[in-house]
């Protein structure tokens, strides 16, 4: 027997780890993985493929020759990253496009702000936003998916996103009703055939994951129900004040990245508050912001600006909006 | 299924000694007292080297208001009035002394026979348990006779009785609840007439269903005696969570159980109070689960206050192979031992044997904001804070963030999915946190 060892308590660990909590987000992104795949066919496991690598190799790199530390790219955040990225641009991206994206998520908005846990914007999103406005062409020309097994042929079709064909359409002087022909239907927004980004095609494969993800405890329903909430009651309002005008809440819930931003991204533990009130301050912000964007804004998408608005909020919003102390006020029964 | 509301966790049980009945331990050949067993001010020796002593001699005085007083567990001869290293390692003052036979002082009921009415008057019952040495044995071991002299202005109406037993592996009050049941309830009662309230709740998880049961059955005959189960949920032991549990009440930060009307006491406790009160015997033994995975007999030890730990060990048939940590109580609050040749004290519940691949902590990692922390602080404090200002040396911060309130459970150590010691940050806030309040 080796000499007996000493410590303060607790003696016993929950078993949680770094790892485990990342690896169960990456689990929980499998089926919209498949989804995009399915509906991508190759073009979209190239983009996450191209994605994934680089973001791992841009943080080996640094933290091996840059900080010359201990190298964590087996602890499964810069995965995430990677996948989150592809999931944020179309499957048609090219692939140096890719790599300036990866190198923005991980050297910029992650690593110089000291690696995981430090960083203050979500890395996925501050790369996909930086691609955004230097390669706008690329980043907005949607391929129509083209199921796997489908017999169709054709190649590199692109169209608009339901979101793009709404606001030129009410830009141009048109209404909702007349648009609505050319919007595909909720059942098609669910299962993901329309155009879009890799991750936003199917809310029903990215519901799945979130499910998984409330399941096991990774997310909590804060963020998610205060968000969504936000949003169905702005859109609503101005959907019953006039639906020529203004497109129903269930429109604003199925398209462009709202599942996918709300349940993965807006959920990233790094970069929310820590109160669970501060949760439900962040989920309506992102939510309200999200919802300025989309209607009165410039770009037909604002999910991916709101997070990061209200990242940035994060800090503040710790300060102000502490947990509930137990003991603060006496209540006798 | 009642609990506490706020935070808490679920630790594997572990409640290997379960259905070990309670052994009674033999006599060592030499006993360690400390005095300073006691929250509060060290007892007052009255006994001198070489002098005799019976079994319940009174052998150190409880002087101050908040102390208690010491009785000899073993006849025999003072060896010696010295310094020696305690359980976790610090020099303290104790009286040794070299076992000779088994002879008790005249006046202590050995009889097994229950002793059921109560005859003392409420005063009389202060002054028995004081004169008795007792203490809480639930692990703070502040002397119960104080908690019964209830100050001005405060007026008790419920006395609560901890059968929690939330720490892991622990068993010793769960066996005690099974076999002494009769005992427990009349010391409730003393207890109930010596604070003056007319009930009493006996809150116990429901991982102990047989304890609940047959602590319901026996309740019939007492009055004012209720049991209740609880959702087995950690730290609901502790006695702020247990009261909200029990009655919904919130013990205000910084104050006293007494300041929601309520008073908590463990079972074990309440037995050492009948004892006390009914068979005039001080507290000069108590029940120590010893245990672990790879211990070879778990087990539920009657023991002298004083043994030495060896002698516990030796009972289970000995060091395991693979032991890594020795732990003092359970192991989310209990403290790891330096050595086995420390003594048993009144706050001792437990004797846990880890294994050598459960003895390390995890590596530490950077915090990655997850909140569980935040979200299993029964206190409602953002510990991941508390610790970031504990590493910055940020004090005053650190106690405007209510660090004061900590209970040192453990929850967030326990849940960290990056490793972090919190805990270990939070002590040391608030020791610094208590120096600058006293320069103040």
């Amino acid at each position: 027997m080796s000499l007996l060892k000493i410590s303060g308590s607790p003696h016993v660990h929950g078993d949680n780890s770094v790892k485990g909590v990342m690896y169960g987000v990456l689990y929980a992104m499998i089926p919209a993985i498949l989804a995009s795949i399915y509906f991508f066919g190759l073009d979209s496991l190239k983009v996450m493929l191209v994605s994934v690598v680089a973001c791992l190799l841009f943080e080996y790199l640094i933290q091996k020759y840059l900080i010359k530390g201990e190298v964590t790219i087996t602890d499964g955040s810069a995965l995430i990253t990677g996948v989150l990225l592809a999931f944020n641009v179309p499957s048609n991206l090219p692939v140096f496009v890719i790599i300036v994206g990866a190198f923005v998520s991980i050297v910029i908005a992650k690593m110089s702000f000291g690696g995981l846990g430090k960083n203050i914007f979500n890395p996925a999103l501050v790369g996909r936003v930086f691609l955004l406005m230097s390669f706008p062409v690329e980043m907005t020309s949607w391929p129509i998916p083209k199921p796997l097994f489908s017999g169709k042929v054709l190649d590199a079709i692109t169209g608009p996103t339901p979101l793009g064909i709404l606001k030129e359409g009410l830009d141009a002087g048109k209404s909702v009703s007349e648009l609505s022909q050319q919007l595909p239907d909720y059942i098609t927004e669910l299962l993901g055939n329309h155009g879009g980004s890799l991750g936003e095609v199917s809310a029903i494969a990215l519901l799945i994951g979130a499910a998984y993800l409330l399941f096991r405890k990774i997310i909590t329903w804060h963020i998610p129900t205060s968000y969504l909430g936000s949003v169905i009651i702005f859109s609503g309002i101005l959907w019953l004040i006039n639906p020529e005008l203004y497109i129903n809440p269930l429109f604003h819930l199925v398209t462009g990245g709202m599942i996918l931003g709300v349940f993965f991204m807006a959920t990233d533990m790094v970069t929310t508050p820590m109160s669970p009130k501060g949760m439900i301050i962040f989920g309506l912000g992102a939510g309200i912001i999200t919802m300025l964007i989309r209607i009165w804004g410039a770009y037909p998408e604002g999910v991916s600006f709101a997070i990061l608005i209200m990242n940035a909020f994060v800090p503040l919003i710790d300060k102000g909006f502490k947990p509930k102390r137990f003991g603060e006020r006496i209540k006798n029964g | 299924m009642k609990t506490f509301k706020r935070g808490g966790v679920h630790p594997e049980e572990n409640k290997l000694s379960e259905n070990q009945p309670i052994e009674v331990l033999s006599v060592p050949k030499r006993v360690t007292i400390l005095l300073g067993q006691n929250l509060g001010a060290n007892s007052k020796p009255v006994v001198n080297k070489r002098d005799k002593v019976k079994v319940g001699q009174l052998i150190a005085k409880g002087e101050a208001f908040i102390s208690a007083n010491l009785h000899s567990p073993v006849s025999g001869t003072v060896l010696k009035i010295d310094d020696v290293p305690d359980q976790v390692g610090h020099n303290k003052a104790a009286i040794v002394i070299d076992v000779d036979g088994d002879e008790w002082v005249e006046g202590i009921v050995r009889s097994s026979e229950i002793a059921k009415d109560i005859k003392l008057s409420k005063e009389e019952i202060v002054k028995k348990i004081q004169e008795m040495g007792v203490v809480g044995l639930g692990g703070a071991a502040f002397p119960t006779h104080i908690k019964l002299m209830v100050p001005e202005g405060k007026v008790p109406n419920v006395l609560i009785i901890n059968g929690v037993e939330c720490e892991p592996y622990l068993t010793a009050d769960h066996r005690l609840m099974l076999e002494k049941g009769e005992e427990l309830l009349i010391g409730i009662s003393i207890l109930m007439k010596g604070l003056g309230v007319s009930k009493a709740i006996i809150g116990i998880e429901n991982n102990k269903a047989d304890a609940i049961h047959l602590l319901k059955e026996l309740a019939n005959n007492f009055l004012g005696i209720e049991v209740q189960s609880l959702k087995v949920k950690y730290p609901q032991g502790g006695e702020k969570q247990l009261i909200k549990a029990l009655i919904n009440r919130e013990v205000p930060s910084g104050k006293l159980p007494l300041d929601v009307g309520c008073v908590v006491s463990n079972v074990g406790t309440a037995f050492a109070v009948y004892e006390a009160v009914q068979k005039n015997k001080p507290l000069i033994e108590r029940v120590v689960s010893v245990t672990g995975k790879s211990v070879k007999k778990p087990s539920n030890l009657l023991v002298r206050i004083g043994t030495p730990i060896s002698d516990l060990i030796g009972k289970v048939e000995g060091l395991p192979e693979d032991t890594g940590k020795i732990i003092g109580g359970g192991p989310m609050m209990g403290k790891t031992l330096i050595s086995m040749n420390a003594a048993v004290v009144k706050g001792t519940s437990g004797i846990l044997v880890m294994r050598e691949n459960e003895s390390s902590r995890i590596a530490v990692k950077d915090c990655i904001r997850c909140a569980k922390c935040v979200s299993v602080c029964p206190m409602g404090l953002s510990p991941y804070l508390l610790a970031i200002y504990g590493e910055q040396e940020r004090y005053e911060d650190a106690g405007l963030e209510d660090v004061m309130d900590c209970i040192e459970c453990g929850s967030c150590h326990y849940i960290c999915p990056s490793g972090r010691p919190l805990l270990d940050y939070l002590r040391v806030d608030k020791v610094r946190v208590g120096e600058i309040m006293r320069n103040r």
